[in-house]
């Protein structure tokens, strides 16, 4: 359920961008949530559908990247590829992973109208 | 001529919307041209050709005002229709709080943990049972509890029984503390002097949602009780790899189930593998002494680094 707090965050960014930059409606929000950043994707684009009505985001489409994640294995020395924490190194099959990418939660861009 | 860009156009082509016809792409993009120096993290990028009036007409005159957009310009075939790249982390302003909740944790020597877990792992009973224990360990060691929880005060009623002072956070639906409620909280309840003390924040019972939110923790420690599943840590890797400790409660009834504590640590080791583990009972004692001495560790380390802190202080004020 933490996905509806992070719209609120997203509203929250959207609007104070709005004030500095004065802007009317968002048409396009971009963002990305990593496979590793701890999202449901869908579940952040149902909560940002529901508090859209009546707001910047009104109307807006809504695209989330959604980045692979990635690890450092530390006895391989090498970044590999993982679906979730808690999976294997595919090198080694040792769990000594430290992940690096695919856990960022940001908003990129987004396309404004006045 | 034309006479909105002055070019050698036909004249006659020229409306207000746009331009009638067409120029080469200008060097002088608005992207290329309007640089904010107070706004570094924003990038604009190429407008985009929507429709969109760029031009407010005064009701009352019938003035046209071409500057009155976002974009303080007009540029004929341009509307003011635009991208702004903002590469802004969603939980910042969240962070920015924690931020400020670990400098103010740090300036009045508390350390705080953040207690995460699932809802009936014994949280609750587990810090009434170090409270008391540390009253005879650590007589004089002021200890406060946030207590966060959906609805009611039960929590915060059995903290104050200890004697401790707690104060109760309703999150209403909220499934998580954030720094905020924490930096409000903290306010009321901290006396706001400067001995070394302790600051539990028992978060809102929940494996996902608090492993997102920094409240300006030391460290947070989880609580798995033996009697929900060894494999939590891989169903809820986000918390064990937030985490600084683990600690597998309620051992006492390991006799009474199929729990593999290895397997749970091996489990746990897999998301972090610098986790660290205590085994305890809040019941029967056992474990809590390894417990204690693990927020003791705490404690001091905090102390050194806020006396380490002090020396640069002077160290700093003497040189200048």
């Amino acid at each position: 359920m933490h996905e509806a707090s992070l719209a609120g965050g997203i509203l929250q960014l959207v609007e104070r961008t709005a004030e500095r930059e004065r802007f009317a409606r968002v048409t396009h929000l971009r963002l990305e949530a990593g496979q590793l950043a701890g999202v449901e994707s869908r579940a952040l684009r149902f909560a940002l559908e529901a508090i859209a009505p009546g707001t910047l985001l009104d109307g807006a489409r809504i695209d989330i990247d959604e980045p692979p994640g990635e690890a450092w294995c530390m006895d391989c020395s090498l970044t590999v590829q993982i679906a979730q924490r808690g999976d294997a190194c595919v090198h080694c099959g040792g769990y000594r992973l430290q992940p690096t990418g695919g856990t960022e939660l940001k908003v990129i861009d987004m396309q404004v109208e006045d | 001529m034309c006479v909105v860009c002055g070019c050698a156009g036909d004249g006659s082509q020229v409306t207000m919307e746009g331009h009638g016809h067409a120029h080469p792409p200008s060097p002088y993009s608005p992207a290329a041209r309007r640089v904010k120096p107070g706004a570094p993290a924003i990038r604009r990028t190429d407008a985009v050709q929507a429709e969109a009036s760029h031009v407010a007409v005064d009701p009352s005159s019938g003035d046209l005002h071409f500057g009155a957009g976002a974009a303080r310009v007009s540029v004929p075939g341009m509307s003011q229709a635009r991208a702004i790249r903002l590469e802004t982390d969603i939980l910042g302003e969240n962070d920015r709080v924690a931020a400020q909740n670990r400098a103010h944790f740090a300036a009045h020597g508390v350390t705080a943990l953040n207690f995460v877990s699932s809802p009936g792992s014994g949280k609750t009973t587990l810090l009434c049972a170090t409270i008391e224990a540390l009253k005879t360990r650590a007589p004089g060691l002021p200890v406060a509890v946030i207590e966060g929880d959906q609805q009611t005060s039960f929590d915060a009623d059995r903290i104050r029984a200890t004697g401790a002072p707690a104060l109760q956070v309703n999150t209403g639906k909220g499934c998580h503390l954030d720094a905020p409620m924490v930096a409000e909280a903290f306010a009321r309840l901290h006396r706001h002097d400067h001995e070394r003390s302790l600051l539990f924040i028992e978060n809102v019972g929940n494996l996902v949602c608090p492993a997102m939110w920094d409240l300006g923790e030391a460290a947070k420690v989880a609580i798995l009780s033996v009697t929900e599943g060894e494999d939590k840590p891989l169903k809820y890797p986000d918390m064990f790899a937030a985490s600084t400790l683990m600690l597998v409660n309620k051992i006492d009834l390991l006799p009474y189930l199929n729990f593999d504590v290895e397997r749970c640590i091996a489990f746990a080791r897999r998301v972090n593998p610098a986790i660290e583990v205590i085994r305890v009972s809040a019941t029967t004692g056992e474990g809590m002494g390894d417990w204690l001495a693990w927020i003791e560790a705490r404690l001091k380390a905090d102390a050194v680094a806020g006396l380490r802190a002090g020396i640069d202080d002077i160290v700093r004020s003497t040189a200048s």
